[in-house]
Order: structure tokens, then sequence, then C-alpha cells
């Protein structure tokens, strides 16, 4: 098993609460993993990602090489397109197609879609609709997590109790809302792919 | 027994020091290196023991306090920044010379590739002119492995030791085997040789002879350490030396089958006989490491025989930014096409409708109300010059403020302003935040004090250590108190709320005290927006 995945977003997003759902479950499924993250001056609302490396076998560089990634995961359609130097020509975009735009240059939105299209393996919605028809726009990272989930090799149980480990302590009703935007993300993914 | 745990390079670092019999913790946050005190912070058994972990000042007042338990014989670290380094540099320097009773680490986590800094230097030079030993981690189990092996170092040679971190493992995850069980910590007990504490010409001439002295023993340490070894290859038309993280990017683009030579570094000064081992059996050496010609300048001179050397002096490794497995990949099939083994992949893409996305001020972020009513009251004088410092507000700088003339260093905003009054130019003012006017403005605000310099300092309070992440801010509720006590003028010591509804208000508080000739400091306060929304959800 092996899946190097770059995450992208807008500093805020969440994306780095899907690094950590997918750390802990490869932890818990005995897998070797590393995530280089981004902290800092960027967070405010700048562009940032993250590596995530997740394997059977050990990992040697914290960083994907250019051309080796094997999904890019994002949370804003302009932030997928901007690591595309690092897809492999076999891997996958799975990305939100909802627009950050909190700068005045941000390119024409139906170029960025088409863009996107024009990969192939992309599977491309807007996960916050569809994080407030089964719980609400904050649980929009959960929808991607869940889309983004039929391409990594890790068993959805044990996905689902990671989720549950980290929104545990916030009381059921903050889990169920996250694990049914998981659950509908991955739908939706699996309808495509 | 063993735990596995999924942690940063700096949690590793942090929790290998607790694990190892840590008494004390002393730092001011910064980027990369922040994580670091905030584990040990965060750490069930730390608190259960009582580790000593409230933030400082600065870094120089954290080295000095870590250095004064080491004196009493209790293991000890200290992190920061790079830059960070230049503010501890006295004590730093000295505290070779001083020599350790109790282990005592001084972590310093370079930022290559300036994510969120002023500059790429490298903080291995400054244990090579402090003559200290250093350890510098590959991967996460290292660094938690090092900290362990640092503290013994310390002890035994006598001296505290330099552990160096870089942004790509301060700030990436990995599974780190950690002890269950944690050492007792060192009961307090007094320097062997307390002379060489007290350092007067006459002493520290002795000690500086014993340091030099004591440099054989350094490297001895270096030739039998774990984290150096030499790794036989095949081919000897290249030797390679790759220090930290720059051995996991060799080790990836050869998928773990390096067909040359190889010489992992991990502790310094660099292990001679291992290099001289490897110069004399290959054609050529390549110097992969991250950062700055440190090893390269050092092989140059030590080991120079007339075989060529490749690195970041003649071009062949990019001089600036991060290394990546890109960049090594490049440089070995430049020097070696036909290396046996090399991964290459196609890269993908260009993306054709993607632009910049620069970091911003919050919304709802007091510093925009700071500045939206200093720009509106220095309509009125173009040739304004306002010196910036270093925290979120220096984001001000970008669009849609344009708002500060210089970032530099911490605490440089009052001391220019006041340089370049000096000179003649009015408006001067100065924009800082609370905790760097904490960090190392009070100084400077004493100078312009005592000569009534014509600037007005701006304290821009958001009551946290912003850019960090939200770290206690040392001078919280007690700025005005500063201000007063160190001399300022009652009357030029103003307090305004940063917000929007009292824009007018701001702005016309900045155009009094421009023309005031004379020293004023406006302290603008608002709770930072991210702490603040943190606080409400806790007391939910």
């Amino acid at each position: 098993m092996k899946s190097d995945i770059i995450l992208a977003g807008v500093g805020g997003q969440g994306i780095l609460t899907i690094a950590t759902i997918f750390g802990s479950a490869a932890l818990a499924d005995d897998l070797y993993l590393k995530q280089a993250e981004v902290h800092g001056m960027s967070q405010r609302g700048g562009d940032v990602q993250s590596n995530l490396r997740l394997s059977s076998k050990p990992i040697h560089s914290d960083l994907i090489p250019k051309g080796a990634a094997d999904l890019i995961v994002s949370m804003e359609p302009m932030e997928a397109l901007r690591y595309l130097p690092y897809l492999s020509p076999k891997g996958w975009i799975v990305t939100s197609t909802l627009p950050f735009v909190n700068i005045d240059n941000y390119p024409d939105l139906e170029a960025v879609k088409a863009e996107l299209q024009k990969h192939g393996h992309v599977v491309a919605f807007d996960m916050e609709a569809v994080a407030k028809e089964v719980a609400s726009a904050r649980s929009s990272n959960l929808v991607l997590l869940g889309a983004s989930s039929p391409f990594v090799d890790i068993p959805q149980d044990k996905i689902e109790k990671a989720i549950e480990g980290l929104f545990g302590r916030k009381g059921p009703q903050v889990v169920e809302a996250n694990i049914a935007a998981f659950r509908r993300g991955r739908e939706m993914a699996l309808q495509t792919k | 027994m063993r735990t596995k745990r999924l942690l940063l390079g700096d949690e590793a670092l942090a929790l290998g020091a607790i694990k190892a019999g840590l008494s004390g913790a002393y730092a001011y946050p910064g980027t990369p290196s922040t994580e670091i005190m905030e584990y040990v912070q965060g750490d069930e058994e730390s608190r259960r023991r009582g580790i000593h972990c409230h933030w400082s000042s600065n870094e120089k007042t954290a080295l000095e306090a870590a250095l004064g338990m080491s004196y009493c014989g209790k293991r000890a670290i200290t992190s920061m920044k790079h830059v960070g380094l230049n503010v501890a540099a006295d004590p730093f320097v000295n505290s070779a010379m001083t020599g350790a009773n109790g282990g005592l680490l001084v972590i310093s986590a370079d930022d290559p590739s300036m994510h969120s800094s002023q500059n790429e230097q490298d903080s291995r030079f400054y244990g090579d002119f402090a003559m200290m030993p250093m350890l510098e981690p590959s991967n996460q189990q290292e660094a938690y492995d090092m900290a362990r092996k640092g503290f013994e170092l310390s002890e035994h040679l006598h001296i505290p030791v330099l552990v160096r971190m870089v942004t790509r493992l301060s700030h990436s995850r990995a599974v780190v085997e950690t002890e269950n069980e944690a050492d007792l910590e060192n009961h307090l007990h007094y320097p062997a040789n307390p002379r060489q504490w007290v350092l007067m010409p006459a002493v520290s001439r002795e000690r500086n002879r014993q340091l030099i002295k004591d440099q054989e023993k350094f490297v001895y340490e270096s030739e039998k350490s774990q984290f150096n070894r030499l790794e036989e290859g095949e081919d000897h038309s290249l030797g390679i030396v790759a220090s930290g993280i720059a051995y996991n990017y060799l080790q990836e683009v050869f998928g773990g089958k390096v067909p040359f030579s190889v010489v992992k570094i991990g502790q310094y000064p660099l292990p001679v006989k291992m290099l001289k081992h490897l110069r004399d059996e290959s054609d050529a050496i390549l110097i992969l490491e991250e950062g700055q010609p440190f090893i390269e300048r050092q092989m140059g001179g030590l080991l120079y025989d007339g075989k060529t050397i490749y690195g970041k002096l003649n071009g062949h490794v990019v001089r600036d930014g991060e290394l990546t497995p890109d960049e090594v990949a490049r440089t070995i099939k430049a020097l070696r096409p036909e290396a046996a083994g090399l991964k290459a992949h196609k890269e993908g893409n260009a993306p054709e409708n993607v632009v910049g996305r620069p970091p911003a001020l919050c919304q709802g972020c007091g510093h925009r109300d700071v500045y939206g009513a200093m720009n509106a009251a220095l309509e009125k004088y173009p040739d304004a010059k306002v010196f910036g410092d270093i925290g979120c507000y220096t984001l001000g700088f970008l669009k849609p403020f344009n708002a500060i003339d210089s970032c530099v260093d911490m605490g440089a905003s009052i001391t220019m302003a006041k340089g370049a009054a000096d000179a003649g130019q009015f408006p001067s003012l100065a924009i800082i935040g609370d905790s760097t006017f904490t960090h190392s403005g009070m100084t400077g605000l004493l100078d312009a004090i005592n000569e009534n310099s014509n600037i007005v300092v701006v304290i821009s309070d958001n009551l946290t250590t912003g850019m960090t992440g939200g770290q206690d801010s040392q001078g919280t509720g007690k700025l005005e108190e500063i201000c007063l006590g160190l001399g300022a003028d009652p009357a030029h010591v103003r307090t305004i709320d940063s917000l929007p509804k009292l824009h007018d208000k701001i702005r016309d508080l900045f155009e009094e005290e421009m023309q005031y000739p004379g020293l004023s400091v406006i302290i603008s306060r608002r709770e930072c927006i991210q702490t603040a929304r943190r606080h409400a959800s806790a007391k939910k």
C-alpha cells in the first residue's frame, strides 16, 4: 500500500483536520506515515498545503517528489490546480468546486473548472453544499475526507473510528454530523470513480 | 515498553527531553520552533512533574535561565527559531565558555525557504564558532533519540549542545517509538569547577585553551556517534556526504538503494576519519545539506586534496531555498546521468489558471483598524515614514494598507524611527506588537524617552503572540505601566480600543500626537480575533 497525497486549501479551511484523521487511521492500521504541514505566516488566509505520505513500507522523504502524487485533495478549485506539477499521470484530483475568493485577481471560475476536468481523473463538486444537506457548512472538510477516502487503501471503519476519536469530546451529535458528512462525501466519490 | 506515537519533529524532540529527565524548558515563540515548548506545556507527565515551561520575554532571557538551571545540575532545554539565536547569541557563545553542569540543549530551528522568516541563516555556523558540539536529526525518531543523547553528551563533555532543526522536520509528523518510563530528574548539584563560570579575562583565557583542547574529544564523539555513519556503495565515481533531512531526499530518489558510498551526518564537529575514508575511495565528492554550505566549506579546507567537491558554492546544488527530492535528483542526474536506480518522475502539467494567494490580516483583526486610521491620519503627510516590526502586523506592508516602510528584526521599529527622527525625518512612526515590544522594544523605547525623540510609537496590542498561534504575551496588562516606568510623559501615553467604530477617534489621536514635538506612545488595544474565538468556544 502506498498513497502520496497533497492536501490543499486556504488557511483556516481545515485541511489539517483531514490530515489528522488520515494520520490516526493510518497509525491504527500499522502503516508508515509522514505528514509535512505549513505553520506560521501563510496560515493567515494564504495558500496552504500538506504533504501526506502513507505506506506499508518505511518512507524516506517528508516531501512528495514532483510527478509522484497519487492524489490531490483540495478544499478549493484553484488551489487544486496549484499542485498539478506534483500529480502523477495516473493520479486523481478530489476537490471542492466552491471558490474561496479573498484576492482581487482570482481567475475565471469556469476556466478553473475546465482545467480541472481536462485532467480526466477528477472528483469535483461543491463540498459545502453537500455538507449543508447532511450536517452544516462546518463539516465541508469531512465531506472532502469522505470523497477522497475511496482512493486511499485504509478500511472505512478505521477512518470512522479516527473521526470519533477526534470529535468525541465535543459530544455524540458532533460525531454523528461529521460521520454523516464523511459518508455522503464517500458516496458521491464512488458514483464518479 | 515502547509506545508508537504520531509526532511532529518538534514534538518528538520535546517528548524525548521529557523522557530523558528534563527539569525546565525555556523559550520565546518563533516559527518553526514554537511547538517544542507547546508540547512541554501540554504534556501530562510534564505537568505532573512540574517541569518549568513558562514562556520567556525573549530568546536571550530564555537561554540564560536555562543556563542557570544547568549550573544547578539539572537538565534544561531552550528553544528558538534561527533568528532568535541572534538575540541569544551573547549567552550562547559564552555558555560554551562557562560549560554546562546539568545537560543543556540549545535548540535552534532554521527556516530555509523563509516560510515565516526574514533570512536563511544556518545555525550550524554559530555552533562552529562557539566551538560547541551539535546534533542535527534527519527524522522524527532521531529527534526523539537525540534529546537523551544530547543531554548525555552535554554532561559527559561539560558543555551545552546545539540541536539544529529545520522547518521540514519541525513541522512534519511521523510515527515515533517512545519510551513509557521516564528517567529521574537530576538532583540539584553544583559545578565541579565553579571558577570557570566567572568569565573574567584571566579565567576565560584558561577556559578558552581548555575548550580548544576539548575539540579533539568532540571529534572523537562524532567518529563513534550512532548518528554518523559510512554506508559503503559499489560505485566510487562519486562519494556523497548527506546531513540531516538531505539524507532522506537522497534515499528517496534512489528508493533506498544508493549506489554510491554515503556518509550520513547527524553529529558535529565533523567525523574527520570517516570523511577522509570517503574522500580516499571516491573520485569526487557531493555535499547535500539543508541550508547554507557549512559542511562544504569545512570539507574544502579540512580535507582538501585536489578532488572536486560538488555543492552549493560551485552551483551544482541550488544555493537558496529548501532542498527537495526533485532538486537532489536533478543534481545527481546532472553529475552522474548513468547512476543506477535513480528514480525519474515526469513532472505533471504546469497549471494555467492559478495566481498567488498571499496571506492577509484576518477579518475582525484590530491591526486592520490601527492601519486604517493611521493611513487616514497620514494622508496629509506624504513624507511620513512608518517603521514596522515582526508579527502579524507586518502584513500591513501588503494591499490594501501598504502602510509600513521597514521590517528588520524584533524591536527595530522603535529604534529605527528614533534614528530617522535624529536624521530629520518627520513624521517618524513606529508600529510594534505587544509581544515584540516586551521582547526587544522596551530598551529602544528607553533610548527614545531619554532624548524625548520626536516619534510616535504605536503599540498594537492584541493581548497575545498572534503570528505563532496565540501564546501568552509577557506584557499583557502592563504596557502602560511599562512605558510610564521607563519615563514616558503620562500626557503622551494614550490608550484606545482598536475598533472600527472608533476609526475617527484613532485617526485624530494619531494627528494630535504627531503634532506633539516629542515622544508619544499610542497603545491601541483589541484581543486577537483568533484567540478571542478560542476563548469564546472554551467558555461554551
